[in-house]
């Protein structure tokens, strides 16, 4: 029995942690896709928990804090954008350009503002997203294997977790299913053809950063309004680098690239069950190792002993019109 | 405009426009103390006397540039052979870990040969922990950002672990080693002054200043003038062209990334054999990633980066001392301009290209006329 309550409990928290994990990869795929390589994922993620937390502080409003989030989120997005399109310049050195800015920036203003050391204000429940009871779910409860699954496993979320995934089925029926889908993954493929079909590629691309501003927006305020209580400096902690390495083992496509974000929350949540317990035969892990594991990981999946990863053709490559 | 007019000659272009793209990074620094209400002239009037403004602070400033100007070198070698080494951090922790080791192992026999060996045992483990992402890169085309991303991580765990475990110092409570024996380290600034007979006041600053250098002139020299150094600057132009003429991609990118490992590693010299004499978690602070900042400021040339290292110590020392004297502006500010100077000098290098061209084709056409 104990071992049930430990896998629900596991699940419970795979989810979790997964949320914003999964809208920050989707956020890189949807511009690797139209043809931008997005290092500053984890700068994005910084700055909106930033934003948020800031904002729901000030004005007690979790709602204004998302705002806020995604604006500051899609701000940076089009600074990388401008960088990209526009001046042509390298898309990793901006990646972590906007990394490095955001990890000052972010504690710098959170010193002058609040004067807590480079953290924002604790929130309290009514400024933050809260868990959510699904309907029915009390009734559920008793329902043998489906019920508990209904109401301990998908009921009992904050709503930023449903949004995360939610956002998978929204974003691939985007790629997928609509015109402007995909005009943006040939845009990542073949800029020449869509420039030829009379398409602006610069309109594509610019598109695709605000997308991927306003999923890295909602990412990093759940960090900060939803799993959290405000703001830490570094609290991203390697998520976005994280969330990178799911889309490439995802292989740029948004069901498999779900899955990947789930395995990395589920090494996550196990590692944070792992702390100080004692394992058969091995003994009790010390906690700097299982801290390890979501980034041993990381490299072991991009050393790509699981298979060939292939980036969209124009990835990372500026697109000029007269070459 | 002639087509002649339209090429601007070396030194516009290798001086005038990376100083320019540095200048706006840091008016927009400027900009941003404005924003938070605080004087951003009284802040650099506090900047110079804090980093220079006595002989202490002095030696400050060139302290901090010895680490810049190893992470920055670091930084370069890689970028040089085509790839974004982003682990000096996780590498300068195993350098430090390197030399820690052999100072624990030698330094109560033999004081003078452990720090040499602890000098080879830096280099040694800061290449060593860029081997496996260097590898990966050349052999699985793996993403060298994220994987050396990943191993700061793990070398910052590993850090940790050793510190509260088998290298605490016994009885310790906080994450640091033993003290390092007696005579095992490097020699001060102010020593080797009054050695000179000249009188210097005590400052961190230490003979590792001089090994950067050093390390500095073999990077230009590496770059430059042998055989290996072409291939590495071919490799990193045109891997295609490079392996068409013979090169081996593979090898000269694992040994490329190692050499950076290698300095990144040797930033500890100047920290722990130099200041600290004893192992301490994350020591590195974020340097590493400093020289980042450093090595685009620089443009990739020894010479740049060393004169890039000087200013970023300028900033960290004299950011100290705003710090200290502005409460509202905190050393975070310091990040804040490393990550302007990057996306300026280093990611939009051409930004001013355009009013530069203009600028110049305007004098040009003066002195013609």
């Amino acid at each position: 029995m104990e071992f049930l309550t430990d896998i629900v409990l596991l699940t419970d928290s795979t989810l979790r942690i997964a949320a914003p994990l999964i809208l920050a990869a989707l956020a890189g795929l949807c511009a690797e896709r139209a043809g931008i390589v997005d290092i500053g994922l984890e700068g994005k993620m910084l700055g909106a928990a930033f934003a948020a937390a800031s904002a729901a502080a000030i004005t007690a409003s979790a709602w204004a804090g998302l705002a806020a989030g995604i604006l500051f989120s899609v701000a940076l997005a089009l600074l990388h954008g401008y960088v990209s399109i526009n001046q042509r310049g390298n898309q990793i050195v901006s990646g972590m350009a906007i990394n490095i800015m955001v990890a000052g920036l972010a504690p710098l203003l959170a010193i002058a503002w609040f004067s807590r050391g480079g953290q924002t204000p604790f929130l309290d429940s009514s400024m933050r997203f809260t868990e959510i009871t699904l309907p029915f779910a009390d009734v559920l409860q008793d329902v043998p294997f489906l019920g508990a699954i209904y109401s301990d496993l998908i009921s009992g979320h904050n709503l930023l977790t449903y949004v995360a995934f939610a956002a998978v089925p929204v974003v691939a029926w985007v790629l997928y299913k609509t015109r402007f889908g995909l005009r943006l993954r040939a845009v990542g493929e073949n800029p020449e053809a869509v420039d030829t079909a009379g398409i602006s590629v610069t309109l594509l691309r610019y598109q695709a950063m605000i997308i991927a501003g306003i999923l890295c927006g909602i990412s990093g305020s759940a960090l900060s309004t939803a799993l959290g209580a405000g703001f830490i400096r570094d609290m991203s902690a390697g998520k976005g680098f994280l969330a990178l390495a799911a889309m490439i083992f995802g292989k740029w496509k948004p069901v498999p690239t779900l899955l990947a974000c789930l395995l990395f929350a589920f090494v996550d949540a196990l590692q944070g069950r792992l702390q100080g317990v004692s394992l058969p035969l091995i003994g009790e892990i010390p906690v700097q190792f299982t801290i390890m594991l979501p980034y041993v990981l990381t490299v072991i999946i991009l050393a790509g002993f699981v298979g060939k990863m292939e980036a969209p053709k124009a990835s990372g490559i500026p697109y000029e019109k007269d070459r | 405009m002639s087509a002649s007019a339209k090429k601007l000659p070396g030194a516009v272009e290798a001086i005038a426009m990376p100083f320019l793209n540095t200048l706006i990074a840091f008016l927009l620094s400027g900009l941003l103390i404005w924003a938070l209400g605080e004087d951003p002239f009284y802040a650099l009037s506090l900047l110079f006397d804090g980093a220079f403004g006595y002989q202490e602070g002095i030696g400050y400033t060139f302290y901090y540039a010895t680490n810049f100007i190893f992470t920055g070198l670091a930084v370069s070698v890689a970028y040089h052979a085509g790839h974004f080494n982003i682990g000096g951090e996780g590498q300068a922790m195993l350098g430090g870990l390197g030399l820690t080791l052999a100072v624990f192992w030698l330094g109560d026999t033999a004081p003078v040969l452990s720090v040499i060996i602890a000098i080879l045992g830096a280099a040694l483990f800061g290449g060593a922990w860029a081997f496996i992402p260097a590898w990966l890169q050349a052999t699985r085309g793996s993403h060298i950002v994220i994987t050396t991303i990943m191993f700061n991580f793990i070398a910052s765990a590993l850090l940790a672990y050793l510190l509260v475990g088998p290298l605490q110092r016994p009885g310790g409570q906080m994450p640091e080693s033993s003290d390092f024996p007696e005579g095992a380290g490097l020699m001060k600034f102010d020593e080797l002054m009054s050695v000179l007979g000249f009188s210097f006041e005590q400052s961190p600053l230490n003979v590792s200043f001089l090994i950067a250098l050093l390390m500095a002139l073999a990077v230009w020299f590496l770059l430059t003038r042998t055989r290996f150094g072409y291939e590495m600057r071919v490799a990193g132009k045109n891997q295609n062209a490079a392996a068409f003429a013979g090169v081996s991609v593979p090898r000269v990118t694992i040994i490329a990334l190692m050499m950076s490992g290698a300095l990144a590693g040797m930033m500890g010299l100047n920290e722990l054999l130099g200041e600290q004499l004893r192992l301490i978690g994350n020591f590195t602070l974020g340097y590493g990633f400093v020289g980042i900042a450093v090595a685009f400021m620089g443009r990739n040339h020894p010479l740049g980066i060393v004169l890039a290292a000087i200013l970023f110590g300028v900033l960290y020392q004299g950011g100290a001392e705003i710090a200290f004297e502005i409460t509202t502006i905190s050393s975070d500010m310091i990040v804040v301009v490393q990550g302007l100077v990057i996306i300026f000098a280093g990611a939009m290098p051409h930004l001013m290209r355009k009013p530069v061209t203009a600028a110049y084709a305007r004098l040009i056409g003066k002195g013609a006329a």
